[in-house]
């Protein structure tokens, strides 16, 4: 067991500032020019995610996950980013393969939910070269909340009492108007986030479908902000339904087309997910050796997604994920 | 171990017993696995308002098949809510959700979960394990804590060797100290021998019943601590012929779950 401190005093590493001023000069400078912010997988990557930088993914591990973009860092080989390791299963998985990152806050990593636990992802953690800070779901995620609403911390009552805590930068407060004991989440206010989303326009304006799990909030406390998109649709969209948008453009910085975006996970209302070739990722991950040449195969062999897409089958299996998709449109229904 | 006269499986069993524990017009957060398939056989019996929710942000759904992420298309159909996860967590926070379910690699006598790391060096661990997950908060925040386990001396340890998830702590008056809601914490364990509770006063772990088929022995021998008895000490109830056809041919028809042998 952990060595027990008697204090119950947080001593995690804080990796990235809580400092709201210096988040509010950053927005400030953020341009909010109505621009065609299209651009490729690999110019976006390339423009605004950088050596070092501080990264958050969006969507849940194996759901509405931006993989074109995961596999992006891995095929170009970044180094020495910071992950905020929240639901993260197939896209942890992604990342871990490539070994681009050297800190971890991590709420949820290395498991892949009922489908077991990633054996490189394993033995990368294991092996004492990423520095790691422990949370909550909702502590890390209210993380993002703090940040959206720019405030330096929110107090929360969760975490208390456990090692989790013991092992996060969070910090005890009393709270000033009963004297109850709560835990301060510091805002995090990622370099850069990354989510997919159903349908974008040129500028950025974007719609989720479906649960939106804390990605409303990351969008928000993203310094810089990428989103892959299943399509693109007109402005006229958002206006005719405003209450459906999830991102507004002010808040983007790149959209990228990447149909079939959260291959091999799936896309509530649009495809489901492919077991059969996240099973190969794990069998893969098994030996090392047949793991390097199954990434060769897949990401560092492929020039782009779209011949990982064709690699696994192409748009015929594709289609057959969409035909299982279980979630359908209301207009949809027969 | 499977039901002595071969009615049922020993996963069946749990299910079942887990099932058994919820009541209508509750709210429920539910991870994936056995726990859904018990929450959704008590929707199909005692239970039809019962209310799942799901951390990823839905809530109510009308599910069609057994979901393989909390987060995926299968919690998300005919729901009354695609909502958001901090929609969900702020419930749990505001003291609206009653019951939740939860596992992981190693619990000791006052419930507390590891499901972080296996050894004695967070730096250096002997085996990293996802972490916490919704678990921590789930626990902190919900009322009435659910766990399912494995019975197994490796599994039921003296100390966890990290505290993912808080139970009783250290014993009776830790949770509050810590700042934690009042009135919270673990709730029974269906464990793969039996069905387990936690002694109001002492906060230590008792045995309520006994799976059919298992003697307090087996219980003592794949136990890493002292658990608490009762005297006599009862059966576990049998799944009903009506429970078992429901899971069977409703809940889980492929056997994604009760085909599996006890795999908590």
């Amino acid at each position: 067991m952990v060595e027990r401190i008697h204090e119950l005093v947080p001593r995690g590493e804080l990796f990235m500032s809580p400092d709201v001023n210096a988040a509010r000069e950053f927005f400030r400078r953020k341009s909010r020019a109505m621009t065609d912010k299209r651009l490729t997988v690999r110019e976006a990557v390339e423009r605004f995610i950088h050596d070092g930088d501080y990264l958050a993914i969006g969507g849940f591990g194996s759901v509405r996950i931006p993989t074109a973009v995961l596999h992006e860092i891995v095929r170009t080989r970044k180094r020495n980013l910071g992950f905020s390791g929240h639901c993260a299963t197939h896209d942890f998985e992604i990342l871990a393969a490539g070994e681009v990152i050297d800190r971890c806050d991590i709420s949820y990593v290395v498991g892949l939910e009922l489908r077991g636990l990633s054996p490189n992802a394993r033995r990368f953690m294991e092996s004492g070269r990423v520095k790691t800070v422990e949370w909550s779901n909702a502590g890390l995620g209210w993380r993002y909340k703090a940040a959206a609403m720019g405030v330096p911390f929110l107090p929360v009552r969760t975490m208390l009492g456990s090692d989790t805590m013991r092992y996060s930068s969070a910090k005890l407060i009393e709270d000033p108007f009963t004297g109850q004991k709560l835990l301060a989440v510091p805002a995090l206010f990622p370099d850069v986030g990354v989510i997919h989303v159903h349908s974008a326009d040129i500028y950025g304006n974007a719609q989720i479908e479906g649960v939106s799990i804390v990605d409303l909030d990351l969008a928000r406390a993203s310094r810089r902000l990428i989103l892959t998109t299943e399509r693109i649709v007109e402005t006229e969209v958002f206006r005719r339904d405003p209450w459906r948008t999830s991102i507004p453009y002010w808040l983007v910085d790149a959209v990228c087309v990447v149909p079939y975006g959260s291959y091999p996970g799936e896309m509530p209302f649009e495809y489901t997910s492919d077991e059969r070739h996240l099973a190969e990722w794990v069998e893969a991950e098994r030996d090392p050796v047949t793991f390097a040449a199954f990434l060769d195969k897949y990401i560092y062999g492929t020039k782009d997604f779209d011949e990982y897409l064709a690699q696994i089958g192409g748009e015929e299996r594709l289609m057959e994920l969409r035909r299982l998709e279980p979630l359908k449109r209301s207009q949809e229904e027969p | 171990m499977v039901g002595h006269n071969h009615r049922y499986t020993l996963m069946e069993l749990m299910v079942c017993t887990a099932a058994h524990q919820l009541e209508d017009n509750k709210t429920a957060v539910i991870g994936t696995g056995p726990p859904l398939a018990a929450a959704m056989l008590a929707q199909k019996t005692t239970a039809p308002n019962l209310i799942i929710l799901f951390e990823a942000g839905a809530a109510a759904p009308i599910m069609e098949k057994l979901p393989i992420s909390v987060s995926g298309s299968a919690t998300q159909t005919r729901a009354l809510m695609h909502g958001s996860m901090d929609d969900i967590m702020e419930a749990c926070q505001r003291g609206m959700v009653d019951y939740t379910f939860l596992g992981g690699a190693q619990i000791d006598m006052y419930g507390n979960l590891n499901a972080t790391m296996i050894g004695d060096d967070y730096e250096h661990p002997k085996v990293r394990l996802p972490g916490s997950g919704g678990s921590n908060d789930l626990a902190s925040l919900c009322w009435r804590t659910l766990i399912t386990m494995r019975h197994e001396k490796r599994r039921f340890v003296p100390r966890v060797d990290f505290i993912t998830t808080p139970g009783y702590l250290d014993g009776p008056g830790a949770r509050e100290a810590a700042g934690l809601p009042p009135d919270t914490g673990p709730y029974k364990v269906i464990s793969t021998l039996a069905l387990l509770s936690f002694d109001p006063v002492s906060k230590r772990m008792r045995v309520d019943s006994l799976h059919p088929g298992v003697t307090k022995e087996d219980v003592i021998a794949n136990t890493g601590f002292e658990l608490l008895f009762p005297d006599p000490l009862p059966q576990t109830p049998e799944p009903s012929d009506v429970e078992l056809r429901i899971l069977r041919e409703e809940v889980d028809p492929q056997g994604l779950i009760i085909g599996k042998a006890g795999e908590a």
